[in-house]
């Protein structure tokens, strides 16, 4: 299931690009927003949920998932040194598996670690800073998988994973009524609102849709994207 | 009958393994790139040895190096190795080692943990003193500590075969493996080769340089257009080569007076006049060659311009199927 051979090579393959650089830049926004939204309001209003939903579990993690997820196995597609990996009888699912954990481990660094800061920046160590924190992770881990699932199935990954998170999760997802349950943010939200117990968060979901929905999506996605790298076809030239 | 029919493997039918028992098969496969036909309707079967896929740039080679490495899924008929489809069946690596031809490896890593990986890869007992042998045998050793990014491209391609040869397996496939390497570093992959065919590994390179092929290869698929052209020993393969009809492009003072001084020589088949001069058809390069100038001088005849308009590989291997 999770090589850690695979795993090695990614982190590497990962940290060896200046591309690394862009993953500190929307937890450094967040990080500062938080800092400066409680010089100019303090503790008292309700804007750390605002901020920490929308700006954290909405923007943060998807974006930073982004980053990592086709960072993770796009780049190697790109550069066809993916051909080494695969020139192997490693099972083409535990690759994808090896390479969405790697891509949700960084991510949570990257992004679900910073919404905790943020949280405890705004609020000090309380629950919504929790709540917001497990449900940062849980996008993680989905968009992860979600993101090396369309790396493995198109060319030029981070183009439909921008179009997926800008047209899907920004957009449909909060004009049509039963998109929310498609919407990996809901997830996260429905879980941070369940462990918080915050209105502020705008979450449509409780706790058990979420769980359930994510796990569905965690296994169509690495099933897929395993079927896809199992069938890799070299470009012609 | 095509010069081909004549002395080697007509195409269309099965071009055999040479010694021992087949471990590859192509049976009649055919790959599409969309509305481009990369390979058409090849059988062959390949046994232990070295093995030379010759042929122009575009011809199909790396094309047929996918299909068989499982990166690639005929369009139709069928690829075997040791009885396997490659298509879908990672566990085809077990047997099969491959050097891509794209200079693109973890450049971020050095020889050593690249070809380390690759054992990790392939699950083997031992996989640190399987990177050591196959490092040994590239010659890798002394600068295996250094960033794959630092080396020269033979360097990183000794580095990519050895990470291919880390498992041992049966079947070696390379894509063009002597690009960017030097002269020494040529011969001693040859050499390697040469060895790994002699053990009884079947060893498949493609190239598009006729001399490398004829250096190291048992005997030759030569590949045109997706095309099969001709399949056997290299020695038949490059006489026909050398016995085609070059074609010269002359300007003199007096194309019609060169033209019949020309026809007379033996090493000369045909002269046509042109509007530009004349297009002469020799059956001997070297005596044409030599003999020229020495016609022309005694005929009185001042030469402006020679132009051998047919010296590109491309043209050897269109005249090799005939076309």
């Amino acid at each position: 299931m999770y090589n850690s051979t695979v795993a090695w090579i990614t982190f590497r393959a990962l940290f060896g690009r200046k591309r690394a650089l862009l993953f500190v830049l929307p937890a450094l926004v967040l990080i500062l927003l938080t800092l400066a939204l409680k010089g100019a309001h303090g503790t008292l209003a309700d804007w750390p949920a605002l901020v920490l939903g929308r700006v954290g579990v909405g923007a943060v993690v998807p974006l930073t998932a982004l980053l990592v997820g086709t960072s993770v196995l796009g780049s190697e597609i790109d550069d066809n040194s993916v051909l080494h990996l695969l020139a192997t009888p490693v099972p083409r699912r535990d690759v994808i598996i090896s390479k969405c954990i790697v891509s949700a481990l960084v991510t949570t660094l990257f992004a679900a670690v910073p919404v905790l800061v943020a949280g405890i920046i705004a609020q000090g160590p309380h629950s919504l800073a929790f709540g917001c924190f497990l449900g940062a992770v849980l996008g993680s881990i989905v968009y992860s998988c979600v993101f090396v699932f369309i790396s493995a199935a198109l060319r030029h990954p981070v183009i439909y994973s921008l179009a997926y998170v800008a047209l899907w999760e920004e957009l449909i997802s909060t004009l049509v009524g039963g998109a929310k349950y498609l919407s990996v943010e809901q997830w996260s939200l429905g879980l941070a609102h369940s462990i918080s117990g915050d209105n502020n968060l705008g979450s449509h979901l409780t706790m058990t849709p979420s769980l359930v929905l994510a796990v569905i999506a965690v296994v169509v996605t690495v099933f897929y994207a395993s079927e896809r790298l199992s069938a890799f076809t070299v470009r012609a030239d | 009958m095509s010069a081909i029919e004549q002395t080697a493997a007509p195409v269309g039918d099965t071009a055999t393994a040479p010694d021992g028992p087949a471990i590859v098969r192509f049976d009649h496969v055919t790959h599409w790139y969309g509305n481009v036909v990369a390979v058409n309707d090849i059988s062959l079967e390949l046994g232990p040895g070295v093995t030379g896929l010759l042929g122009p740039n575009g011809a199909g080679k790396s094309t047929i190096l996918h299909l068989l490495s499982g990166f690639l899924n005929p369009s139709r008929g069928s690829v075997t190795i040791a009885g396997v489809g490659p298509w879908r069946h990672p566990d085809v690596f077990r047997t099969v080692g491959l050097v891509p031809e794209r200079d693109s490896v973890y450049a971020f890593l050095t020889a050593r943990e690249f070809v380390t990986a690759s054992a990790k890869l392939h699950g083997l007992p031992d996989p640190k003193a399987a990177a050591e042998r196959a490092l040994e045998l590239v010659e890798m050793t002394p600068a295996a500590d250094r960033a794959i990014q630092t080396y020269s491209k033979g360097m990183r391609q000794r580095a990519k075969v050895a990470a291919a040869l880390v498992h041992d397996p049966k079947v070696l496939l390379l894509d063009e493996p002597f690009n960017g390497m030097d002269p020494r570093q040529r011969m001693h992959m040859m050499d390697l080769l040469r060895g790994l065919g002699a053990e009884g590994r079947t060893i498949l390179f493609s190239s598009h340089i006729l001399e490398e092929v004829e250096k190291l290869a048992d005997t030759v698929q030569v590949v045109v257009a997706g095309r099969l052209a001709a399949s056997g020993d290299y020695r038949t393969i490059r006489r026909l080569m050398t016995t085609r009809p070059h074609v010269f492009l002359l300007r003199s003072t007096d194309n019609r007076a060169l033209a019949g001084v020309l026809i007379k020589s033996a090493a000369v088949q045909g002269v046509e006049l042109t509007k530009d001069g004349l297009e002469v058809h020799a059956s001997d390069h070297g005596t044409f060659t030599r003999e020229l100038a020495k016609v022309s001088r005694a005929a009185g005849i001042g030469l402006r311009e020679v132009v051998p308009s047919d010296e590109s590989l491309e043209s050897v291997f269109a005249y090799l199927v005939g076309s």
